[in-house]
């Protein structure tokens, strides 16, 4: 085959990765078409890896040490796509670890074989566009580890600060844009680029060592943004099209994701990664006001009067691995006629999405599981709500003290119900420190207890005590 | 109008010493397009889905396999260094640890997405 026809192979089969990629991403918009939409990422996966293969840079006496790496990935890849789902942030945090540690391998050396080339091919465009793959990639991989540990609470999940955290912080960022520039104003100096590649995997770590477990949601999409972005500047390295569309589909895809969080807690980008949210301390020692509590039983009778009942759920159930014994509350509720909504607020849970994934893990129709825009339109009909392991999501002084921290942040409008039921270990403040006014309500009963056991006592006071177990 | 030689010749070879930011024009076309692209189909993406769709995208990122791949690939020697090469063999396997495990994972999780319908058969 001439070269030339290969090239016209390699290209067209880029092109019709890029037509799948973007069919895949599009088929995620419902559960029904999104299995479509794996098979359409597979393919266009295979077209890019076999196109590329076709490429003649590509040598034959390469292709069984490149299935030999294929293989050696794999094997790390099957086992982490079957952790078990809580632990799902962790995995997918990892994951943009190995996705910026490749674009920097890719990026340095393509560097040190155009430098040892002579250099006429370390344009300033192009060694701008390395300088940015190998910044990109280094600060994913090092702050993506950092995040994963965080998740796997290998690393304190607390908010860990220092004095002057933004200013040294602000230097390395500065440092390491120093030496791209010197780089890009001369590529012959290539005692800066180890400089550049130490000072983006410090700025990884150091980025994310003050961010707390509340704000991993928006950290991991954040992560999965820069990821893409690493891509697309290796696509302008390398003049690949392909890795500039895919790049660019992947770096929207956390953008997005890190705005809805945001909104979602009602932060700016900036706030999240500057701000420390965790260490906020609510002022302790306020008047403990009186709470009223209920048994399971007198719980599980009030919601069999209710003809509507929403239950929030919320990281705490997944902690208890509660997921099995709310699908049996659900099935008992849901036998009697008496209508079962979850109300999923966009920031519950470890990243965006998890508490939908958990929840179907337990087999609860997907129909089921609401948005909060749409159930806070209907609280005010709703006869019992059950609040399971949430609690800054539906504390009423987001909407009603300006000087609450978490003042203006959207809430599921659990009080506006006209009873609420709220399952806790204690009274303690939650992830944020900040003391909860809903429990102290007329309207709420407390039930205290593990969310697992508390909510399968109420599930076999449902069954008519009848032992399931 | 280039003709289809130029045109390919430009795609096969990057232009080398030119380096004027205007042959990177095309690429930074495509690139705000497909952005574009991305914002507005991630937009309709089912907010149920927002888990999976994050382990799509991690599988869809490690395209820069094909980045790898073409460092890898050239047989080591002369101008192109076989450490070099190692560092494209290391990006390869970290590339396709997230192609499996992306793919194999979005599968896993999304085949757990029940409507209520097909229970009502059961």
């Amino acid at each position: 085959m001439s070269p030339e026809a290969r090239e016209l192979l390699v290209q067209a089969g880029y092109l019709g990765a890029t037509v799948l990629f973007i069919f895949s991403l599009k088929w995620m918009n419902s559960p029904k078409s999104a299995p479509r939409g794996v098979w359409a990422g597979v393919a266009a996966m295979a077209l890019g890896v076999g196109g590329t293969l076709l490429h003649p840079a590509v040598a034959v006496s390469s292709l069984p040490w490149i299935a030999l790496a294929v293989m050696a990935g794999g094997l790390i890849g099957v086992p982490l796509s079957r952790v078990p789902l809580t632990a799902v942030p962790q995995r997918t945090a990892l994951s943009h670890a190995f996705g910026g540690l490749a674009a920097a391998l890719v990026g340095t050396a393509k560097y040190y074989l155009w430098l040892q080339e002579g250099g006429a091919m370390l344009t300033p465009f192009r060694t701008g566009a390395i300088a940015a793959e190998v910044l990109l990639g280094g600060l994913t991989f090092t702050g993506s580890l950092m995040a994963a540990g965080k998740l796997q609470e290998i690393i304190p999940t607390r908010p860990i600060t220092y004095r002057g955290q933004l200013l040294v912080n602000f230097l390395l960022l500065a440092g390491a844009l120093a030496c791209a520039a010197g780089l890009i104003l001369d590529p012959s100096r290539h005692y800066l680029f180890p400089i550049l590649i130490v000072l983006a995997l410090l700025f990884g770590i150091l980025l994310i060592l003050p961010i707390g477990g509340a704000d991993m949601p928006t950290v991991i999409a954040l992560l999965n943004s820069y990821a893409g972005l690493s891509a697309v500047a290796m696509g302008f390295v390398l003049d690949n099209k392909l890795l500039i569309t895919a790049g660019a589909l992947d770096g929207s895809s956390g953008l997005i994701l890190s705005i809805i969080m945001c909104r979602a807690m009602n932060r700016s980008f900036t706030n999240v990664l500057f701000g420390a949210f965790g260490s906020v301390q609510a002022a302790a020692g306020g008047e403990a006001r009186p709470v009223k509590s209920a048994t399971p039983a007198d719980a599980a009778e009030l919601m069999e009067q209710a003809s509507t009942v929403v239950i929030v759920p919320g990281y705490g159930m997944a902690v208890a691995q509660a997921q099995h014994r709310v699908r049996e509350l659900y099935d008992q509720l849901a036998k009697r006629g008496i209508s079962v909504k979850f109300a999923i607020h966009p920031v519950a849970g470890r990243m965006p999405g998890h508490m939908n994934v958990l929840l179907a893990e337990a087999d609860i129709p997907y129909d089921d599981l609401v948005e909060m825009e749409e159930i806070n339109a209907e609280m005010a009909q709703v006869d019992v709500v059950l609040v399971l392991g949430a609690n800054d999501v539906v504390n009423p002084a987001a909407k009603t003290n300006p000087k609450s921290p978490i003042y203006g942040m959207p809430i599921i409008e659990a009080d506006r119900a006209r009873t609420v039921l709220a399952v806790k270990r204690s009274m303690n403040p939650g992830f944020a420190g900040i003391e909860n006014e809903l429990y102290t309500l007329d309207k709420t009963l407390m039930v205290f207890g593990d969310a697992k056991a508390v909510v399968g006592e109420m599930a076999k006071a449902l069954s008519g005590g009848s032992a399931l177990h | 109008m280039p003709t289809p030689e130029l045109i390919l010749a430009a795609a096969a070879a990057p232009p080398a010493e030119s380096g004027s930011l205007l042959s990177y024009l095309p690429l930074a076309f495509v690139f705000v397009l497909a952005t574009f692209v991305g914002l507005d189909v991630i937009r309709h993406v089912s907010r149920l889905l927002h888990t999976p769709l994050m382990s799509l995208t991690n599988a869809i990122s490690a395209v820069v396999i094909v980045g790898a791949i073409l460092v890898a690939g050239p047989e080591p020697g002369g101008d192109h260094p076989l450490w070099i090469s190692v560092l494209g063999y290391a990006a390869i396997a970290a590339a396709s640890v997230n192609i499996v495990s992306g793919f194999l994972i979005t599968q896993r999780m999304l085949k757990m997405f029940k409507s209520r319908e097909p229970e009502a058969k059961r």
